[in-house]
Formats: structure tokens, sequence, C-alpha cells
């Protein structure tokens, strides 16, 4: 066959960023330009899938730079297979929608917002198949950079003031804390590689892997640990499917995904809890959980409650890299699958709601479940998935953690894992449940939702449920990187 | 100390010229006095080149006749190495002899001209500034270049 | 580069290192007749052609042999005027001759459109005595020849400066107040050589510095130093003696700024690391002293009080003339740190420096050849206008914050690392908040470019306006370098690490 692996992995990249370039060229003719995105985004994903399936020889691609001593990489592990897969499958999702959305709403700049979606997507898979921090770090400020056009989409003052809020603190942690820290790494360990069983393991004394930590895990401004959290709510000026790009697939999950590579492969779990450090930045994870979900509880509207819910949710991976036990580091590769799916679907839900009906603040919602069933159906059950009840995916990563948090004797974080579950009902249920129960609201729709718009969340709150199924192959997978036997 | 100042009191006249040109830069708000302290400055340091190259019972660096027959070939040798060495290929129809050092005059001889054109632009552009500002005092200038900014703040 | 070195007659390259100074300075005389600006504009492009092959020439034969000398006149040194080039100063030869005729090809446009038509060739003329000032100061081997190469191209800066009058008469008061502070610079570098001339007695850098170890406890060398790192301080812009050179990058011709910025500081920086390191010697207390306290501290400073400064600028081009003084700042800390890593990462930041400099300005001379930008409130909504110039201007300001993907990333790497092998974290901490600084005020100008609304009186106008292509091909030029170097940096880092390396090899005498 012509398609090698190391093919595939640099066609990760360049699929999608082919494809925004015949979006940008195709910008006269929607339609034509719709279907560019969607075939790019099926071409990415049967390539992912090619990739993962591959998986196991660990191929890699290294452009050595010059004399230099540094290098770009790609290089194909499980985690950053699963991540791409993630992305690239809700890719295809996220596109239909946003094709429904932008057109239902009639947003104007349609063609500029696509080119900079594959763009991101492109830099997301980057983030995903890199072999070392330094390519990591380029294609994660990349990341940022071309989202920013996405937040500040809209044009209007409040959306160029959150824009350019989202960029203050992404730049300048990312620049401030995590360009120290890699530039350290790379001085003590005289590279940036990752590597199976930690870089810095061995190499430096668990004093300074407690300064590095610290850095690395505010650095990663992307994984929204309080208090850098900030941009993420101010990133919802943004249109409702680059929130929910923003928040399942590329940003906050490059983030994560960052936070738990450095800590398998940069620090590894030895150092980690060698690391006085690491204790305490669980404690600082465990207090953003609980916070955000209080701050969520007092939100309106609807998609400021749900970002606060995304930082909450987003310090399960963080506090999960920190207990670094075996099965706490599982549960947090897992909660990055089941939280995109389910986090896509409440955000397409939204998005949803505000097209047919104009409406954002939940209060005005109630009884409006009657008139879209399907869309606060998908919601219910996105809002299952993330409580953490069986039978939807959400259920396995919180299980994981708290006993991974139980094997290392942290009892009080599992105390604040219960807790999350249940501010987790307070601030998600009713939405549904109003909707449902509560009398009709008296004015119809403005227009009934547009089946791209109610379609993909019900696609992908299916899919959180299925994968509850596929825990299994899941867990197989994963295997390898955290040596768990189940 | 007398004899320090008696032995050296070139450079005290250097100082003095010296730090009387720059206050005269620092001090003054009109353009063209300024530009006469920076001469004065300069010409400090010419008489600093100067003093310093003179040689105390020196003759003018120029080769007698009698050694010029052996002087042809000899001359540019004689430009580079010590003037003993050349005389001593002249073979001994001259004595030994202590020249002055023409370098240091060659050298301000540079300076002075560097200093005039320095000067001459200095002039020209304080004639241009004359022409267009229609004052030549530093305070006035800054007046109105402040009235400008401000008022392109405002526009 | 071999090829093109080739391309020259044998018998012109023995005489290369005279040929390159003495032709723009012929051309000069040349130009300041002609009638026509656009035939001195020629007279300026063949001129420094010329001087590009064969400064090519030189440094061929510099990376072939190590170093060469030539004696002006047939007169050997130490006694006749030498033009010495080592791989210290081949890397500026370089620099200069490209980065000049970079701007010479893009100066026809903009000087067309800023100087009056009557007095353009006399602008090209003064041009090329700068021109063949600056390439003679980094040629010399000679301290005081030094000093006349220094002044004969600081005093057509002056002129250069002064002839943005056209456009903005605050113009004039920049050039007389850059006059004055020059001069007084210049003059405190002279008063530096007579020392060294006094206790040594001779003038020859390569001699002084085989004589000057003996010397070291002597208080005239030590007084030396000082007068000449203050003098060549205060023409590097390093910090505090940079008063002069925001508003003379303000206010001069865009074709002017895009020049200086590209070469005038850099090689007063050359002439402080040849001074500190070849002719006095780092061993020395006094010099040793200075590097922590005078260059490391003042550059640290520099870089972050010039940063902040920036920020607050509402002039386009005063803006990026602070964030020079602030990019010299970290050329500073390179020397400051006194190894030859550190060193050589100043000399790569110079290097980098003048490539990002040279696009960022040479973008706002073609925005203000099209529509007169002054003030970065200007430049809103340039993006649709003027795409090009508008992605190449980013392309440069990305480079400056050092985000990867642009060369301005290797200069701000190799110095974080040059600073920690030396144990100076703080350093680091330093470098990283301006850049920070640094992303504040880019990004404010890239807002202003791709995001803000158009002004209503241009939105008519819009339909798009292109830069002159002599303009946009030595920008875009200079663009891609800024990114391909990133990926290909071996040729510059081994220049640089040569030029470190010479410069370090005068202890050897």
């Amino acid at each position: 066959m012509i398609w090698s692996p190391e093919i595939a992995l640099l066609a990760a990249l360049i699929i999608p960023a082919i494809g925004g370039v015949f979006v940008g060229l195709l910008g006269k003719s929607p339609n034509l330009r719709e279907g560019a995105t969607l075939v790019a985004s099926v071409l990415l994903a049967l390539n992912v899938a090619y990739l993962v399936s591959v998986t196991g020889d660990r191929p890699e691609l290294i452009y050595e730079i010059g004399s230099t001593g540094l290098a770009f990489g790609l290089k194909l592990e499980p985690l950053g297979a699963l991540f791409a897969a993630v992305a690239s499958g809700l890719w295809i999702v996220n596109s239909l929608y946003s094709i429904g959305y932008m057109r239902g709403n009639n947003e104007k700049d349609q063609t500029r917002f696509f080119v900079f979606f594959t763009i991101a997507i492109a830099c997301a898979m980057g983030v995903a198949l890199s072999s070392n921090l330094l390519t990591m770090f380029l294609f994660y400020e990349a990341l940022t950079l071309s989202t920013y056009p996405l937040v500040a989409h809209k044009g209007d003052a409040k959306a160029r003031r959150g824009a350019a809020i989202y960029l203050a603190i992404l730049l300048g942690t990312s620049i401030g804390l995590l360009l120290p820290a890699i530039i350290a790494t790379q001085y003590i360990a005289g590279s940036t590689d990752f590597t199976v069983g930690g870089l810095l393991n061995g190499e430096a004394s668990p004093m300074l892997a407690s300064v590095l930590l610290v850095l690395f895990i505010f650095g990663i401004g992307k994984a929204a640990l309080m208090p850098v959290h900030p941009w993420l709510p101010n990133a919802m000026v943004a249109p409702t499917p680059v929130s929910a790009l923003l928040h399942a697939v590329a940003v906050v999950k490059a983030g994560v995904f960052a936070v738990l590579k450095v800590s398998t492969y940069i620090f590894g779990t030895e150092l980690i809890a060698a690391a006085p450090a690491s204790d305490w930045l669980a404690w600082i994870a465990a207090i953003s959980i609980v916070a955000a979900s209080v701050i969520a509880m007092s939100s309106n509207n609807l998609k400021r409650r749900l970002a606060f819910s995304t930082v909450s949710q987003l310090s399960y991976v963080t506090i999960g890299a920190m207990i670094a036990a075996p099965l706490a580091m599982l549960g947090a590769a897992l909660q990055i699958v089941m939280h995109a799916w389910a986090k896509i679907t409440l955000f397409m839900c939204a998005g949803a709601i505000y097209t047919a009906s104009k409406k954002t603040e939940i209060s005005d919602m109630r009884g409006l479940g009657r008139l879209m069933p399907w869309t606060f159906g998908a919601f219910a059950v996105g809002a299952f998935s993330i409580i953490g009840l069986p039978p939807f995916g959400g259920m396995w990563p919180k299980l994981y953690l708290m006993m991974g948090a139980a094997s290392t004797g942290q009892l009080a974080l599992i105390g604040a894992l219960i807790l999350s579950s249940i501010l987790n009902v307070a601030y998600l249920l009713p939405i549904p449940g109003r909707g449902f129960f509560d009398p009709a609201p008296k004015e119809s729709l403005k227009k009934p939702g547009p089946m791209l718009v109610v379609l993909p969340p019900v696609i992908t709150a299916a899919g959180a449920t299925i994968l509850f199924f596929l825990i299994g192959p899941l867990t197989d997978f994963l295997a390898p990187v955290f040596g768990v036997e189940l | 100390m007398i004899e320090l100042l008696a032995e050296r009191f070139n450079f005290i006249i250097v100082i003095i010229l010296m730090m009387t040109g720059l206050y005269a830069v620092v001090a003054t708000g009109n353009l063209v006095k300024r530009l006469v302290g920076l001469s004065l400055f300069q010409t400090s340091v010419f008489l600093l080149y100067i003093t310093m190259g003179k040689v105390f019972g020196g003759q003018p660096p120029i080769l007698p006749e009698s050694a010029e027959g052996h002087g042809e070939t000899a001359g540019y040798d004689a430009a580079a190495h010590a003037p003993e060495t050349a005389l001593a290929d002249a073979g001994h129809h001259v004595e030994a002899a202590i020249y002055s050092n023409p370098l240091p005059h060659v050298l301000i001889l540079t300076a002075i001209v560097v200093g005039v054109a320095t000067l001459a632009v200095g002039l020209a552009l304080v004639v241009r500034i004359r022409e267009s500002y229609g004052t030549i005092e530093d305070e006035a200038i800054n007046q109105a270049d402040y009235a400008v900014d401000s008022a392109g703040k405002n526009a | 580069m071999d090829f093109l070195a080739s391309l020259l007659p044998a018998h012109i390259v023995e005489h290369a290192p005279a040929i390159v100074v003495v032709v723009p300075l012929l051309m000069a005389a040349i130009a300041a007749i002609l009638p026509n600006g656009k035939l001195g504009w020629a007279v300026a492009l063949v001129s420094t052609v010329i001087s590009a092959l064969l400064a090519i020439a030189i440094v061929v034969d510099v990376q072939a042999g190590g170093v060469v000398s030539y004696a002006m006149g047939g007169w050997a040194p130490p006694a006749g005027i030498e033009f010495r080039i080592d791989s210290l100063n081949a890397v500026l030869l370089l620099l200069i001759t490209l980065l000049g005729l970079l701007s010479v090809i893009y100066a026809l446009p903009s000087v067309a459109d800023e100087i009056a038509d009557n007095r353009q060739s006399l602008f090209y003329s003064a041009f090329l005595v700068c021109f063949a000032g600056l390439l003679g100061v980094a040629i010399t081997g000679d301290a005081f020849n030094m000093f006349v190469f220094l002044e004969i191209s600081s005093i057509s800066t002056y002129v250069l400066v002064g002839m943005g009058a056209a456009r903005d008469r605050r113009a004039l008061t920049a050039a007389y107040n850059y006059l004055i502070l020059g001069t007084i610079g210049a003059t405190f570098f002279v008063i530096g050589v007579g020392f060294l001339y006094m206790a040594t007695g001779t003038l020859n850098m390569a001699d002084m510095a085989s004589r000057l170890p003996d010397l070291s406890s002597s208080r005239v060398v030590q007084a030396a130093f000082a007068f000449i790192i203050v003098g060549l301080g205060l023409k590097a812009a390093m910090f505090p003696l940079h008063l002069w050179l925001p508003n003379a990058y303000a206010y001069a011709p865009n074709f002017v700024t895009t020049f200086l910025a590209t070469t005038a500081t850099k090689v007063a920086f050359y002439t402080l690391v040849r001074f500190m390191f070849d002719v006095f010697w780092p061993e020395a207390a006094f010099v040793a002293v200075s590097f922590f306290w005078v260059f490391a501290v003042l550059g640290i400073v520099g870089m972050i009080v010039a940063s902040i400064q920036a920020v607050f600028q509402e002039d386009a081009r005063r803006l990026l003339a602070f964030s020079s003084v602030a990019q010299v700042g970290y050329m500073m800390l390179g020397l400051g740190i006194g190894t030859a890593a550190g060193v050589s990462a100043g000399m790569l930041h110079l290097v980098n420096h003048a490539m990002m400099k040279g696009v960022l300005f040479m973008a706002l001379g073609a925005f203000a050849v099209r529509f007169g930008i002054r003030r970065i409130s200007d430049l809103n909504g340039f993006a649709r206008t003027m795409p090009f110039t508008s992605v190449a201007f980013t392309i440069g300001g990305l480079s400056l914050v050092g985000v990867p993907m642009t060369v301005g990333f290797w200069s701000k790497w190799y110095l974080g690392v040059a600073a920690f092998e030396n144990g100076w974290w703080w350093a680091v901490a330093a470098l990283i908040l301006s850049s920070l600084i640094a992303l504040a005020y880019i990004a404010r100008m890239l807002a202003a470019i791709w995001v803000a609304e158009p002004h209503h009186d241009r939105a008519g106008a819009i339909a798009s306006a292109r830069a002159p292509w002599m303009m946009l091909a030595p920008m875009w030029i200079l663009a891609i370098a800024n990114i391909w170097f990133f990926f290909q940096p071996d040729f510059l880092i081994s220049i640089t690490n040569a030029a470190a390396e010479a410069a370090f090899a005068g202890e050897a005498r």
C-alpha cells in the first residue's frame, strides 16, 4: 500500500490544511465550500483511523533543525492517537452542525470562519501527534492564534474584547510560563522528547521537578486550571460551533492532553509522586472543580454555565495527572474522550436552542423541551454523562479517578469528586428537567430547528452512550501507556 | 601637587575646555550656542592629541640631505620602523636625532576636518530650523512640537 | 556564495577590501551631480551591487583562509592603515551590503514619494556616503580610521534624517539632536583612542591588542576603556544613551529609517565587541567588571524600560524605534554574559534583528507610500487593503516576539541558553518579560491591521491598493528569510559562532 504510517502522520496535518485552501478558494459558492470542509473532515477521520490501527508500531517523523540540537517531530503513541481520533471524529459532526448553524443564523464572513476552522484542526492534530515539547509548543501557539479570529468572529466591540482577553491569557501563560519550562527541560535533559517513563525522571531532583511542574501546569493555560481560566468564559462571545469546537474538540482538549502528556512522558509517574508540588496542585485542581461548579450554578446564561462546567470537568484530568497513580491517569485519559462527546452535545444543543428561539438565558427556557424534544433529550443524555451515571460514558473516568485516588490514600479528593457530581446534578439537570416538565411557552418557535442543527447533538449523545460499552477496547488501547492491568 | 600641575598643565587646560564645551552644550537653549559648545569640546580633544604628541627637543621629521641617496628605497620603510634604524642604514652620515612625531598632527588634521564638516551640517540644520520654526531657541521649538503632538492626539 | 565570488576577476578580488569602500564614495560624487532622481537611484543600485559582490568575495576568502588583511596604499601595518577582515566583521560586511542592496531596491518608490525631485540625487549621494562609511567602520583594522569612518557615516546620517523635513519638520530637530549627541559620542571615542595611542604607541587594533595586556594596571588604559564604551555605547543606542534614536527613526524618510535600523546600530555594536574582546581582553579586571555592571544591567534595564515605553506610543515608527532600543538591550545582554556563547547569541540577534526590523519598517513605508500612515490608529483595517504588506508585517512582528517558526525564536533561545549556562536565570526571566511586553505592542499593531474597522474616509478607497512591487520584493525577501532561517539556521549559527571565536581569539595573541 502506498499509505505508510509516516505518510499518514504528515497527512494528518496536511489534509486539513489543504482543505482550508480549498475552502478559501471556493468561498464564492457556499455549497461547494461546505463540501470541501466535509470532504476534508471525512478524509482526516479515515486517515486517523488508519493511524489508530498502526499505533502499535510507534511510527515517527523527525526533522532536525540544522546543528542546533533541536528537532521537530511527529510520533504516534496511544494517548496522541486517541486525542487525534476524538478531534477528527468530532470535526465531522461539528462541521455538519456549523453549516446548519451559520446558515440558520445568517452569520457573515462564513468563509473566514471555515478556513480558520481547518487551520485550528490541523494545529490540534499537530499537538496530538507531536514527538517533543518543542513541536507541541509550536502547534499549541498556532492553535491559539488560529482560533483568535474564530472567537472574535462577530467583530463587535464585545467580541473583540473577549477575544483580546482570550489571547492575552493564553499567550501570556504560554510564553511566560510554558516556554521557560520547556527551555529549562531542554537545558536539564538535553532534549525535549517525550520519553516512556518520563524524560526528567532521574535527571531532575524532586524540588526542581516541583518548580517545573508548577510552570508547566499553569503555563498550559488551555487546561483552564484556576486561576488561569478566565479566557474560557470570555471566549463564549464566539458563535456556538466555535464554542463546541473550543470546549470539546480542539482547544481545551489540547490543553488537558498536553498536561497528561507532559505528566506521563516528561515527568513520569514516579517523579510526579515524588515531587511535593503535585500534592497541592491536586488540591488546587480539586478546588477548581468545586469552585467552578458553584459559579456554574449561579450563571443564568446557558453558555456561561457550560463554560464553567468545562473548567470544572477539565480539572478532572489535571487531578488525575497529579495523583499519578496508574488508575487515576487512565481515568484522566478517559475523561478526555468522554467529556468531549458529552460537552459537545451540550453546546450544540445550546446553539440549537438559540437558532430556533433566540434564547440564551436558562430562565427563558422553561417548557421549551416540549417544542424541541430531540434537542433537550440529547441535552439530558449529555448531562447524565457528565454527572457520571451509567449507562453513559462519563461514568468510567469518574470511577477510575476515584479508584486511583483511593489507591494513593487521598480520600479527600474522592470527596471532591463526589461533591462535584452532586453539583453537576444541581446545575445541569434543571435545564432539561424544566424544559420537559414545565408548561410549554406561550410563543411558538421562531422557526423549527434546521435538521443540521438538531441531528448532530443527537449523534454525539448516542456516541456518549455507545462509548460506555466500549470501555474494554479503550482500556486495552491505553494500557501500554499507564501499565494498567485490569 | 604644584609640580604635577606644572608638568601636566596641558591636561588641565584640556579638561577646562572640555568641560566648558560640554556645559555649553547642555546648559544653553540657543541652538547655535550649542554648536559652539560642541566645537569647543572637540577643540579640547585636538589639544589633547597635539600636546600629548609633543616630543621635547624633537626636530621636524624630515631626513637630512646626506641620507637622501640611501633614503630612496629606505624611505618608505623608515616610516614603518624607528628612525634610528634608517639612520643606521644611512651609514653614520647623520648623528642619531630625536624627531617630532608627525602622527598626532595628522590625526588632528583629520579630526579638524571632521569637526568642520559636523559644524557645517549642524549650522545648515539650524538655518533650516530657523526657516521652519522661526526661532532657534530650544524652548520655543519644543513648545511648537508639543503643540503639534497634542493636536495630533486630538485629531 | 562561492559561485558569485568566482564571477569576479582575480585582480579585483585582490583589492576588494579597498574597492568595497571606495566605489560607493566615488559613486556618491557622481550621484551628486546627476540631474535626475532616477539616475541617482541607478547609481546607488550599481554601487551597492558591486559592494555586495565584493563583500561576498571577501567573506568567502575569510571562511576559507581565516583573516584577510589588506594594507591600504601598500603601507604595511602597524604603521600603515590596515583593512582587516576576520570572521567577526565578515558578518557585518555581509549584513551591511545585502541589507543596503535590499534597501536601495526598496528606495525608488519610497524616495520618489517623500523627497523633492530636485533633491533626490543629492539624497542618494548622501546615502552612498553613509553606506561607504558604515562599510569602512566594519572593515578597518585601525582605531583612528574607525573614528573617521564612523563620523563619515554619522554626518551623512544626520543629513539623511534631516531630509525627512519635507514631510514633518520635527525631522530637523531630530537630526540636530542626533548630531549633538552623536558628535559627543564620537568625540568620547576619539579621546579613548587617544589615550590608547598614548599608552601603546600604535593605532592598529591588532597591534594594540598584543601590547595592552602588559599595561593592564595603567590608569590611562582603564580611562581609555571607559571613554570608548561610552562613546560607542551612544552610537549603538545602549540605554540610557539612546535618546536620539526614537525621534530620528520616527521622522526620517522611510527608506532612511529602514536602512539605519538594520545597519547603523549593528555596526556600532560590532565596534563594541571588537574593542571589548579583541583589543581589550576580557580577563582584565576592569573589563570583566563592566560585563556585568554595565552591559548586562543596562541591557536588561533597556530591554524592559524601552519595551514599556513602546507600548504607550501613538506613532507607529516611534513605537518600533523604542522596540529597537529594547532589542539593542538584548544584544548588550549577550555581550554582558561575557562568554563565547553569549557573544555568539548577541551576534545572532544582531543579524536576526536586522531582518525583522527590515521587514517591519519596509512594510510601514509601504503603508505610508499609499496612505501616509503615521499613527497606529491609521493602520486600522489595512489587511483588506494591502494584504501582502500586512502579512509581511505580521511575519516581522511575530519574529520580533520570538514565536517559533520565525527566526526571532532562535535569538531568544540562544540568549536564554547562554544566560542559563552562566547561571543567570534572572536574565532569562527578564528576557521572557520583555518578550511578553513586545507581544503587547505587536499585538496592538496587528490588531489594528487585521481586526479593526477601517476609517470612514478611507473606506471608499479600499479597492486594493497594492504596494509597488519594488517595495514588496525586498520586503518579502526579508519576510521569507525570517521563516527560512528558522528551519535552516545552520548558516547563521556557523557565522555567528565563528564571529564569537574570532572575537575571543584576540586573547591568544
